[in-house]
C-alpha cells in the first residue's frame, strides 16, 4: 500500500483532477437520473466541448512558456468567417479551404508571435490587441452578417461519425474494435516499458501495479467505446482530438522541443544560456496556437453550420480556465496537455450537467468561476504544504 | 569595560525541526553587549535558521528553547515584535523596492506619518541624517535601482538604524560586494560598534571575521561546536575552518601539477559596446589565450567587465557592436549565438546560478541534460532512459548529495546546485569552460570539491577560465592570471610571480 500512497502523493494534482472529474460526473449522473452518461449525451458532451479542448491544447503550451493568449476566440471567429467565404461564397473545394484556413491561422499566430518573441511586448497586451483586431476583422469580412450553409462534407468534421463496418445493427462494431485495438496497445506499451527498465537495470515497480494500471485503462477505454457504440459510434472530431492529444503529449514529454518549452517557461534566462533558442521557441508556440485556434474556428463553424460575427466569444476564457484547472501554473514552466484536457472536461461536464438539471446560465457562470478559484487555490495550498 | 561583559542576547537550547530534518539541535549562542559576533558554519549548518528563530520569522512555539534579550525572556510572534526591541536582520538577498527612492525605502513600513498622511519633509531630513551616518552621499530621492549593490547594502543599514537598532544581524553582507565596498561596510560595522550597536555577522569570508569580530561561534550540522574569543584564544582561519568542517583542511586548494599543451582558445582585439547606451565601450581591445590543461584566472573589481567579457564571448549573450576574433584550436570560429558557442566547444557557468544557471522548478536530471539534448535524442525524441543513466553518472562523479536525481534543484544547497550546473556543462563536453564566480556562496567543504573538479577538468586537457572576486582563490587555483580594469586587460601574471598585493595593484591600474 505504501507504493500506492507514494505514487498518489507525487501526482496528487493530476490524479486529484481525475478523481474530481469522476466525482462531478457521478454527482450529475445521480442528479440527472442517469441522463448525463447516456450514449447520446456522452456524444453530445464531446461535440459541445471539442472546440474548447482544441484551444486548450494550444493554450497550455502558451501558458507553460509563461505567456497567455486572449485572442483565440476572435481568431477562431475570423478563420471561421474566412472559411465560410472560401467555401460558401467562392465555392472552393472544402479540403483546400481547410488547408488555407489553417495556414491563415499560422499567419495570425506568426503575427502575434513576432510581437511577443522578438519585440518583447507582453503577450497579454499583444493578444488583447489581437482580440480586438481579429474580432473587428471578422465583422468587416462578414459585413456583420452570418454566412451559411456550409457544404455537407465540411459539416462532417463536427457532426460526422466514423463509418460502421457491419452497416446497421444497434451497436457500432468498428467503435468496439477500435476499443479492443487501443486496449492491446496499452497492454503492449506497459510491458514494453517494463522490458526497457530491465534492460537499463532500473528499479522495477511490482508486477501487480503494472497489471492493475493496464487493467484500469483497458476497462475505461472499453466502457467508453461501448457507450459510444450504443449511439452512432466515435465522432470524427473525437478522432481528431485523440490524435492531437497523443501527438502533443508526446512532443511535450518526450521530445527536445517540449523540453525546450518547459525550460523556457521555468527560467527563460537559464534556458537561453543553456543554448535554447528562446525567441524562436516562443514564436513557434504562438504559431501553433494560431493553427489550433483556426482548427477550433473551423470545428465550431462546421458544428453551427454557419459563420457568425459573434462566434468564439469567451472561448479564450474557457480555454484558459481549462488549463489552470488542469494544473498549469500562471508563472510558467508547469502544466500538461492531459491536465488541460481534464480541466476542459471538468468544465464541460459541469456545463452540461447544470443545463440538464435546468440551472440558468447565470448560475452556471457563477459556479464555474468558483470552481476555477477553488481548483487553483487547492493547488497552491498543496504546493505550499509540500515546500 | 563593564558593559562589554554584559550579555545582550542569550539563546539557550534552541531546537528547531522541519518535517524530516532537525535543523537545529540544542544550539546555544551568547552575544555580549557592544561586540561584533561572527557566526560561522558550512551551508546548511543552521546559521540562517538560528537567525530566523531569533528575529521571529519562525514564531515562538515552533521551536524549543529560550531567548533572553537584555535580560528578558522573549517570545516573538513575528518580525515586528523583534524589531520593536531593536533586533534587525538584513538578509543576503536585499529587501529593497527597486523603483522607490532611498528615503521611501528606508521608511517603508515605518512611515513618518500622522493619520496616514506622510510628512515628506521630516522623512527627507531624517533620511539625510541616516545617510550621513552610514557615509552615503546620495540624495534621498535617488531611485534604489540606480545605485550599486554596495550602496544598496548601506541603505539597508540606514533602514535598520531608522528602527533604532540595538542588535544588527547581517547575513553574508559582503557576498555580492567588491573589495572596496566590503572594506567600507566592515568599517561601518566597526563604527556602529563604537556607538554601542552589537552585531551578529554571518560570513563565509574568514579574513573579514578575523578583521572585525570580537568573538565567533561555530555551528556544524545544527549544533554549536564552540565559541571563541578572538583576542584571548588563538583564532586563525585554520582553527575556524577546522571547527566548521570537523576535520583539518591541510590545504584549501587541492594539489595539481599542470600539464600545459598548445593554445586551444584565443580572443583577439575584442571590443564590446553597452547594450543600451550606444557610445559606451564596455570592453576595449581584449586579448587573451588559454592553453590545453591550463587554469587561467581573471581578477578584477566589480564593474571591470569580467562577466561582460565572458558573456560576450559566449554566443554574444551580452553587448552590442561586438568586434574582434575568436579562435578555437587556431582556427577562427564564429560564436554568434549560444548554440553555436556550445557546438564550438565553449561552456559558461554563470555567477548567478539561481537566476541564470538552473531551472529551479525542474529536477536534477532535466537540468543536467538541458544543454545536451541533441546528444540524447534521435530525430527530436529524447531517450529518457539514457538520460537517467547520465544523471546518475554525474551524481556519483561529482558527489551531488541528494536522495534522488528526481529532486527539484530548488531544494538543493548552494554547493550541490553548483555541482548540478557543472554537471550540465561537463556533460556538454566542451574544450573550454568559463567559470564565473564558481564558489560564490558555497561552504568550505563544497568549495574544495569544486576545486578538485576544476583540476580534473584541466587534467583531462580542457582549458578553464576562472573569474573570481576572491584573490586567494585565484592565487590558489590558477596557472596564469589576467587582471582587468575598466574594460581592459590591465595585466598578466604567472602564478609563481603573483601575490595579492600585485594583483590588487594591477586591478586598480586605470588608464593613463
Amino acid at each position: 500500500m505504501g507504493a500506492i500512497s507514494e505514487l498518489f502523493k507525487k501526482n496528487i494534482r493530476q490524479y486529484g483532477m481525475i478523481i474530481a472529474l469522476i466525482f462531478i460526473s457521478i454527482f450529475f449522473q445521480i442528479l440527472t437520473d442517469g441522463i448525463l452518461l447516456k450514449p447520446l449525451n456522452v456524444t453530445n458532451l464531446i461535440l459541445q466541448n471539442s472546440y474548447i479542448l482544441v484551444l486548450a491544447i494550444g493554450m497550455v503550451l502558451v501558458i507553460i512558456t509563461g505567456h497567455i493568449d486572449l485572442s483565440v476566440g476572435s481568431v477562431a471567429a475570423f478563420i471561421g468567417a474566412l472559411s465560410a467565404i472560401m467555401m460558401v461564397d467562392m465555392e472552393l473545394n472544402p479540403v483546400l479551404a481547410v488547408v488555407l484556413s489553417l495556414l491563415m491561422g499560422a499567419l495570425v499566430g506568426a503575427w502575434q508571435g513576432f510581437w511577443v518573441a522578438y519585440v518583447k511586448i507582453p503577450a497579454f497586451i499583444v493578444t488583447l490587441a489581437g482580440m480586438l483586431l481579429f474580432r473587428g476583422l471578422t465583422m468587416i469580412v462578414l459585413n456583420g452578417q452570418s454566412i451559411a450553409p456550409f457544404p455537407k462534407s465540411f459539416q462532417k468534421i463536427s457532426s460526422g461519425f466514423i463509418p460502421d463496418v457491419t452497416g446497421g445493427g444497434s451497436l457500432n462494431v468498428l467503435t468496439l474494435i477500435i476499443g479492443v485495438i487501443l486496449s492491446v496497445l496499452v497492454i503492449y506499451q506497459e510491458f514494453r516499458n517494463r522490458r526497457i527498465s530491465v534492460k537499463y537495470g532500473f528499479e522495477q515497480s511490482p508486477v501487480w501495479m503494472s497489471v492493475a494500471k493496464a487493467a484500469a485503462l483497458v476497462i475505461v477505454i472499453n466502457l467508453f467505446t461501448y457507450v459510444l457504440a450504443q449511439y452512432n459510434g466515435i465522432p470524427n472530431i473525437l478522432v481528431i482530438l485523440m490524435v492531437l492529444i497523443v501527438i502533443y503529449s508526446f512532443v511535450m514529454n518526450h521530445m527536445t522541443m517540449g523540453r525546450h518549452i518547459y525550460a523556457l517557461g521555468g527560467n527563460e534566462k537559464a534556458a537561453s544560456l543553456s543554448g535554447v533558442k528562446t525567441k524562436r521557441v516562443t514564436f513557434w508556440v504562438f504559431v501553433n496556437m494560431g493553427v489550433l485556434a483556426a482548427l477550433s474556428g473551423l470545428v465550431f463553424a462546421a458544428r453551427l453550420n454557419s459563420a457568425t460575427p459573434k462566434a468564439g466569444t469567451n472561448f479564450e476564457l474557457d480555454a484558459i480556465a481549462a488549463c489552470f484547472i488542469g494544473g498549469a501554473s500562471a508563472s510558467g514552466g508547469i502544466g500538461t496537455v492531459v491536465g488541460a484536457i481534464i480541466g476542459g472536461l471538468v468544465m464541460g461536464v459541469m456545463n452540461n450537467g447544470m443545463s440538464l438539471v435546468g440551472l440558468g446560465v447565470d448560475w452556471q457562470q457563477g459556479i464555474k468561476g468558483l470552481v476555477l478559484l477553488l481548483a487553483v487555490g487547492f493547488d497552491i495550498y498543496n504546493k505550499s504544504k509540500t515546500a | 569595560m563593564r558593559h562589554l561583559s554584559e550579555t545582550i542576547l542569550e539563546m539557550k537550547g534552541i531546537t528547531k525541526t522541519f518535517p524530516g530534518v532537525k535543523a537545529l539541535a540544542n544550539v546555544n549562542l551568547q552575544v555580549k553587549a557592544g561586540e561584533i559576533h561572527a557566526l560561522c558554519g558550512e551551508n546548511g549548518a543552521g546559521k540562517s535558521t538560528l537567525m530566523k528563530v531569533l528575529s521571529g520569522v519562525y514564531p515562538h512555539g515552533t521551536y524549543e528553547g529560550d531567548i533572553y534579550y537584555q535580560g528578558q525572556v522573549c517570545q516573538f510572534k513575528d518580525i515586528k515584535d523583534s524589531e520593536g526591541l531593536g533586533i534587525v536582520i538584513i538578509h543576503q538577498e536585499l529587501a529593497l523596492i527597486p523603483y522607490l527612492s532611498i528615503s521611501e525605502n528606508i521608511f517603508l513600513g515605518n512611515e513618518q506619518a500622522r493619520r496616514g498622511v506622510i510628512n515628506w519633509n521630516e522623512t527627507t531630513v531624517k533620511t539625510k541624517e541616516l545617510l550621513a551616518t552610514v557615509g552615503l552621499k546620495e540624495s534621498p530621492f535617488t531611485g534604489v535601482s540606480t545605485i550599486g549593490v554596495g550602496k544598496q547594502q548601506l541603505v539597508e543599514i540606514a533602514k535598520a538604524l531608522s528602527k533604532e537598532v540595538k542588535l544588527l544581524i547581517l547575513d553574508e553582507p559582503t557576498a555580492a560586494l567588491n573589495e572596496d565596498d566590503s572594506e567600507n561596510l566592515l568599517m561601518l560595522i566597526l563604527e556602529l560598534k563604537k556607538q554601542g550597536i552589537s552585531s551578529i555577522i554571518i560570513s563565509h569570508k574568514l579574513n573579514e571575521i578575523e578583521k572585525i569580530a570580537d568573538s565567533v561561534t561555530i555551528l556544524r550540522d545544527g549544533q554549536t561546536i564552540k565559541t571563541l574569543d578572538m583576542k584571548q584564544d588563538e583564532v586563525t582561519e585554520d582553527v575556524i575552518i577546522k571547527g566548521m568542517v570537523g576535520r583539518d583542511l591541510t590545504n584549501r586548494y587541492p594539489e595539481r601539477t599542470p600539464e600545459l599543451g598548445e593554445t586551444i582558445f584565443e580572443i583577439r582585439n575584442w571590443d564590446v559596446y553597452h547594450p543600451t547606451q550606444a557610445d559606451r565601450k564596455m570592453l576595449d581591445q581584449i586579448n587573451l589565450h588559454i592553453r590545453r590543461g591550463e587554469v587561467v584566472g581573471i581578477a578584477g573589481l566589480m564593474g571591470a567587465g569580467r562577466t561582460e567579457l565572458a558573456m560576450s564571448v559566449f554566443g554574444k549573450s551580452y553587448g552590442k557592436r561586438i568586434s574582434g576574433q575568436t579562435l578555437m584550436h587556431g582556427k577562427e570560429v564564429r560564436l554568434n549565438n549560444i548554440s553555436q558557442a556550445i557546438e564550438s566547444g565553449l561552456a559558461y557557468v554563470t555567477e548567478d546560478r539561481k537566476h541564470y544557471g538552473l531551472i529551479l522548478i525542474d529536477d536534477i536530471k532535466r537540468n543536467i541534460s538541458l544543454s545536451s539534448l541533441k546528444k540524447l535524442s534521435r530525430r527530436g525524441v529524447i531517450n529518457e532512459n539514457e538520460e537517467v543513466l547520465v544523471a546518475e553518472e554525474y551524481r556519483k562523479k561529482l558527489n551531488i548529495k541528494t536522495p534522488s536525481i528526481l529532486q527539484k534543484t530548488v531544494n538543493l544547497s548552494g554547493g550541490n546546485q553548483q555541482k548540478v550546473v557543472l554537471s550540465k556543462w561537463i556533460y556538454a563536453q566542451p574544450d573550454i569552460l568559463i567559470l564565473d564566480e564558481p564558489t560564490r556562496g558555497i561552504d568550505v567543504g563544497a568549495k574544495y570539491e569544486i576545486y578538485s573538479i576544476i583540476n580534473s577538468l584541466a587534467a583531462e586537457g580542457k582549458g578553464v577560465l576562472v573569474i573570481s572576486s576572491e584573490l586567494p582563490e585565484i592565487l590558489g587555483m590558477c596557472d596564469r592570471i589576467y587582471t582587468m580594469c575598466e574594460g581592459r586587460i590591465s595585466g598578466e601574471v604567472e602564478r609563481k610571480n603573483a601575490s595579492q598585493e600585485l594583483l590588487m595593484k594591477l586591478m586598480t591600474r586605470s588608464r593613463g
